[in-house]
């Protein structure tokens, strides 16, 4: 690892203008940090900033400081209760002992497990733009399927950040200057494109203070993670659904799949042929069709593809059923 | 200089920022019974308790626990009053080689604590209502905890026998 200067954040405000990279839980940056993946010069401790809560907002939603554990945050009864989806997301991630440190701020930053972002005498555009992809043409079975470029064909590892997006969440931060914004997840991750080193839309320097949910509008949740292990591993494919239903159809339907692109991935016209329609096998695989019409396999993960419809439809059978 | 309070006792290090948590008790505190696995948070051999929640040890910096109270395996009990989950492991044969079993125990003691406090996990059925300590869901629970030996059936039975022990004594 290389050296560091290391300082201790006492307040939010604060937090920015000591101009280093933020540590919470540190359980990827450390990783990487090790490997020398990540080398900054300067980190800054926010885990004494009063950011641990979880607070009931005036709308009848939830308000997650960005250092509420994953654990605390997947055990808190109202997230089980009314947003069972994120829950069950939080849970199907990692181990016991990386989600007790493990934050929702750093989760939502933390960084591909492309094994050549990982490997610094391999290229990577993302770990060195410029350097190329080893991931195109290489080993690449756990790679993106869509919105890929010829940069970057890596995947967001969150599980947590999958079932936010079905449950339209919006990220609280901080900028240097004191100023404040709030920025739909939906717009929080950037695709690869031809800059995939920049990952989010933060400024240097910004902070992510906490996640808002919105009131929970009910409905059938559910969280369907595929993988290589039966516990511990990341998602080949996982799919979020939020469905609501009303005398037998579908009164509106939200989705989100993980491990199918650089950002947790949504589809509105998915979402729209879904809407007032009667649940059937064939609805699903219009839905399907509609998720996968530009699917990319690379080879090695072009698997990705039918296990992504089949996982969709699953869950859809499953989110349709009842009232 | 950082002050870190292990097993109860504070120590005083001087110590560069780069180190663990787990280097800091190994190296500078002769405090070896944590083992340093995949150094990555991938095995849970490094698996101590801070504010009684465990976490992978390699993963931390030192210089960040200052104020925390951190247990480590030789916090939990010594050859002469061993702690029950020790004690389980001895009586149910949870290991091999032994190298994984510093990180199984703490990391078994301090999911206990989960359990008691009502946290769901992947395994559970129901959400809302926490969970009884089933094999199954003790396997969920400790999958950041590997063994290269696969003494897993011993370990599940040891966690449970400690777990009912430790429920009488309560």
């Amino acid at each position: 690892m290389r050296p560091f200067e290391y300082a201790r954040a006492g307040n939010v405000s604060e937090a920015g203008q000591l101009a280093g990279r933020f540590i919470a839980g540190g359980t990827n940056l450390l990783d990487l940090m090790k490997l020398e993946v990540e080398a900054p010069e300067k980190l800054v401790d926010i885990t004494r900033l009063p950011l641990d809560k979880i607070e009931d907002t005036e709308d009848g939603g939830l308000r997650i400081g960005a250092l509420v554990t994953n654990s605390d945050l997947a055990a808190d009864p109202r997230i089980r209760r009314d947003y069972e989806v994120l829950s069950r997301a939080l849970l199907a991630g990692a181990s016991g002992q990386l989600r007790n440190k493990a934050t929702t701020g750093g989760n939502l930053l933390q960084r591909t497990r492309c094994g050549y972002f990982y490997e610094p005498s391999q290229p990577c555009n993302k770990r060195e733009p410029g350097s190329g992809c080893g991931a195109i043409g290489g080993f690449n079975r756990i790679h993106a399927i869509l919105g890929t470029s010829d940069k970057c064909i890596a995947t967001h590892p969150s599980d947590m950040a999958v079932a936010m997006q079905a449950l339209e969440a919006t990220v609280e931060t901080q900028k240097t200057d004191g100023s404040t914004r709030e920025i739909p997840l939906i717009e929080f991750h950037r695709l690869s494109g031809d800059t995939p080193e920049i990952e989010t839309v933060l400024e240097p320097g910004e902070l992510i203070t906490a996640v808002r949910l919105p009131k929970s509008q009910g409905g059938n949740q559910v969280y369907r993670k595929v993988r290589d292990r039966a516990s511990y591993a990341f998602a080949l494919v996982s799919v979020a659904a939020v469905v609501k239903m009303d005398g037998g159809k579908i009164e509106w339907a939200r989705l989100a799949f993980g491990g199918l692109a650089h950002k947790p991935w949504r589809n509105h016209d998915l979402e729209a042929a879904l809407k007032g329609e009667a649940p059937s096998s064939a609805l699903f695989d219009k839905a399907a069709d509609i998720l996968l019409a530009d699917a990319k396999g690379q080879g090695e993960n072009d698997f990705k593809i039918p296990l992504a419809r089949r996982t969709l439809k699953a869950v859809l059978a499953q989110a349709t059923k009842g009232a | 200089m950082t002050t870190l309070k292990i097993n109860g006792v504070e120590h005083e290090l001087d110590i560069d920022a780069r180190t663990s948590l787990l280097d800091a008790c190994r190296d500078h505190l002769a405090l070896t019974g944590s083992k340093k696995g995949c150094d990555h948070g991938q095995c849970g051999a490094c698996t101590m308790l801070v504010n009684g929640r465990r976490i992978n040890s390699c993963l931390t910096l030192a210089i960040m626990h200052e104020g925390d109270e951190i247990t480590t395996v030789e916090g939990l009990g010594d050859p002469d009053n061993l702690h029950p989950m020790q004690a389980a492991f001895l009586e149910h044969d949870g290991f091999q080689c032994g190298y994984c079993t510093p990180g199984q125990i703490v990391s078994a003691v301090g999911m206990l604590g989960e359990v008691a406090d009502g946290w769901p996990s992947h395994a559970s059925a129901d959400l809302e209502n926490g969970a009884t300590l089933s094999g199954d869901e003790i396997r969920e629970r400790m999958s950041g905890n590997l063994c290269r030996c696969s003494a897993y059936p011993n370990i599940v039975d040891a966690i449970e026998t400690a777990s009912t022990k430790l429920k009488e004594n309560a």
